[in-house]
C-alpha cells in the first residue's frame, strides 16, 4: 500500500538556479506534516507544486496514485493571505469552494463550515469588516468546502499576533480532528511545526532536498510547553542554523 | 466630519444665478440681447415647456443617448472582455482601436451622413462611437488589474475559463467597468450634440442650432441648461448603481 501523498525525485528550477534537486517524501494519510527550512529555501514553492499550480521539472507529485499535473479538487490550498474575494460575503467566499456535487446541499454544509470555524454569527459580513484572525478562518472553511483530501498550508499564521495564532492552531486541529485531511504546512515558527505536526520536515539549502525529518511521537492535545517538546526544540534549532 | 447635506451642491449654482441676474439685470453689463436675463430665460423655458416643444426634443435625445450609449456599451463589454483576457486578441485589436480613439468626434460626421444618410442611424452611430471607447480602455485595464492572488485560488478550485472570467475577473474589474460606464455616458451627450447640430430637425442640439439662425440666446441658454440637467441625472443614476454594486470596496472614499 503506497501513500497517499508521493513526492518523487521532484526537481525544480527558477530562472537558472536549482530549487530543488530530487526531493522525496511520502506522506501518510491523515499525517500532519510541516515543513520548515531557511527563508527562501522553497517550501512555499513545494507547496505550489503539489497544488498542481507550478509544473515539476523532473520527477512527479501524486496523490492516491495519481500523478498531479494540474490544480484539482483533491488538493486545497490556504495561502499567507486570506485571498477572499472582497466583493462575496463570508457566506459566499465559503460557498465558492463547494464541489459541484455538494452544491445542492450547499446551504447546510457552508453552514456547517461556518459552524466549524465559529464564524456563523459573521456569515453576511463583507471581507472588509473582518479582523485577519476571521479573515483566515474564513479561507480556512473555504479551502475545507472543496473537500480536499490533502490540505496544503503557506505560513496560513504567520501575518496573525501571537494570542489569534495559537487559537489558529488550536482551530485547525479541530478542523483535522473533524474531517481528517492529509496536511501539508509551511511555517516558520518551530513551536507551531511542533504543537501541529506529526512530523516536521527540514528542507536542506539550495538545491534543497529533505536534510532531516523529526519526528513528533506525542499525543494530542499537546502542551506546548512540554518537555519533549522543548528538547525537539533544541533539535530542530541546530538543524536551521 | 459628519453627514454633510447633499444640498450643499446647489450653493454654487445658487451663486451663479446670483451673479448672472446682477451682471445682466441689475449693473447692465451686457448687452441683453446678446446674454439675456435669468427671467427672461426662465420665461422662454417655461413657455417651451407648457407647449411641449422642450418636451419633444428632450425624448428625442434622450432616446437617442440611451440607444447609442446601449449600443457602444455592449460592444465595449464584448471587445474589452476578450482584449482584457487574451494578449493575442489584444496585439490584433488593441492599435487599430487605438488609432480610431483618435479620430476627432467630427471627422466622423461627413462620412457617416453619407453612409447612412441623414436620418437616426448616422447620429447613434456617433454617440455610440463616443460611448464605446471610455467603457473599452476602462474595462480592459480594469481586467489588467485583476490581482493574480484571486486569480489563483480560483485555479485552485478547478474553475473552468469561462467561470474564471465571470466569478472572479469580471467582478475584480467592475470598479473600473463602472466608472467606463459613467464617462462613456457623458461622451454619449457629447457626441449627441455634435450629431444633432449638424443634421437634425429635432433635438436638444437642434435646438441651439435653430436658435443661433432665429438669434435666440434665451433659447440656446434653455437648452444649454436642459443638457446639463439631464447629464447631471444621468450621472446620478449611474452613481447610485455604482455605489450599490461596489459597496463592498474598501477604499479611500475621501474625508
Amino acid at each position: 500500500m503506497s501513500s497517499l501523498l508521493t513526492i518523487e525525485g521532484v526537481s525544480k528550477s527558477f530562472s537558472g538556479s536549482q530549487i530543488f534537486n530530487d526531493l522525496n517524501l511520502a506522506v501518510e494519510a491523515g499525517e500532519i506534516i510541516s515543513l520548515v527550512g531557511k527563508s527562501g529555501c522553497g517550501k512555499s514553492t513545494l507547496l505550489r507544486l503539489v497544488a498542481g499550480l507550478d509544473p515539476v521539472h523532473a520527477g512527479q507529485v501524486r496523490v492516491n496514485d495519481l500523478p498531479i499535473t494540474a490544480p484539482g479538487r483533491q488538493v486545497g490550498l490556504m495561502f499567507q493571505e486570506p485571498r477572499l474575494f472582497p466583493w462575496l460575503n463570508v457566506r459566499d467566499n465559503v460557498a465558492f469552494g463547494l464541489s459541484p456535487a455538494r452544491k445542492s446541499s450547499k446551504d447546510n454544509v457552508v453552514a456547517g463550515l461556518l459552524e466549524e470555524v465559529d464564524l456563523t454569527d459573521s456569515a453576511k459580513l463583507l471581507p472588509r469588516q473582518l479582523s485577519g484572525g476571521m479573515a483566515q478562518r474564513v479561507a480556512l472553511a473555504r479551502a475545507l468546502a472543496g473537500e480536499p483530501e490533502v490540505l496544503l498550508l503557506d505560513e496560513p499564521f504567520s501575518a496573525l499576533d501571537a494570542f489569534t495564532r495559537m487559537r489558529l492552531q488550536d482551530l485547525v486541529l479541530k478542523v483535522w480532528h473533524d474531517y481528517r485531511p492529509t496536511m501539508l504546512l509551511v511555517t516558520h515558527d518551530i513551536e507551531e511545526a511542533l504543537y501541529l505536526s506529526d512530523r516536521v520536515v527540514v528542507l536542506g539549502e539550495k538545491p534543497a532536498g529533505v536534510q532531516e525529518i523529526i519526528e513528533v511521537k506525542l499525543p494530542r492535545p499537546r502542551n506546548r510547553n512540554d518537555v519533549q517538546l522543548l528538547e525537539l526544540r533544541g533539535q530542530l534549532l541546530a538543524e536551521l542554523s | 466630519m459628519g453627514r454633510l447635506n447633499p444640498l450643499v451642491g446647489l450653493i454654487l449654482p445658487a451663486i451663479f444665478l446670483v451673479l448672472w441676474w446682477y451682471i445682466t439685470d441689475i449693473a447692465h453689463l451686457l448687452p441683453v440681447n446678446q446674454f439675456p436675463t435669468p427671467g427672461r430665460v426662465w420665461n422662454t423655458g417655461l413657455q417651451l415647456f407648457n407647449n411641449g416643444e422642450l418636451f419633444r426634443h428632450i425624448t428625442v435625445s434622450l432616446g437617442r443617448v440611451l440607444a447609442g450609449f446601449a449600443i457602444g456599451a455592449v460592444i465595449a463589454l464584448l471587445l474589452g472582455t476578450l482584449v482584457g483576457l487574451f494578449r493575442p486578441v489584444e496585439r490584433l485589436a488593441d492599435p487599430f482601436l487605438q488609432a480610431l480613439r483618435n479620430v476627432p468626434s467630427l471627422a466622423w460626421v461627413p462620412f457617416l451622413l453619407l453612409w447612412m444618410g441623414i436620418d437616426e442611424p448616422p447620429k447613434i452611430t456617433l454617440i455610440a462611437i463616443g460611448a464605446f471607447f471610455p467603457v473599452y480602455l476602462n474595462l480592459v485595464s480594469g481586467i489588467r488589474q485583476t490581482d493574480r492572488k484571486l486569480v489563483e485560488v480560483g485555479y485552485i478550485f478547478g474553475l473552468k475559463p469561462f467561470a474564471l472570467i465571470y466569478r472572479i475577473v469580471l467582478p475584480a474589474a467592475l470598479p473600473y467597468l463602472l466608472a467606463g460606464l459613467r464617462i462613456g455616458l457623458g461622451q454619449a451627450w457629447l457626441f449627441l450634440v455634435a450629431a444633432e447640430l449638424i443634421a437634425s430637425t429635432r433635438g436638444l442640439g437642434f435646438m441651439l442650432i435653430d436658435a443661433e439662425n432665429s438669434s435666440r440666446p434665451d433659447i440656446m441658454l434653455v437648452a444649454i441648461i436642459t443638457l446639463a440637467v439631464l447629464g447631471k441625472l444621468c450621472d446620478w443614476l449611474l452613481q447610485l448603481a455604482e455605489r450599490w454594486l461596489l459597496r463592498w470596496t474598501d477604499t479611500f472614499k475621501g474625508r
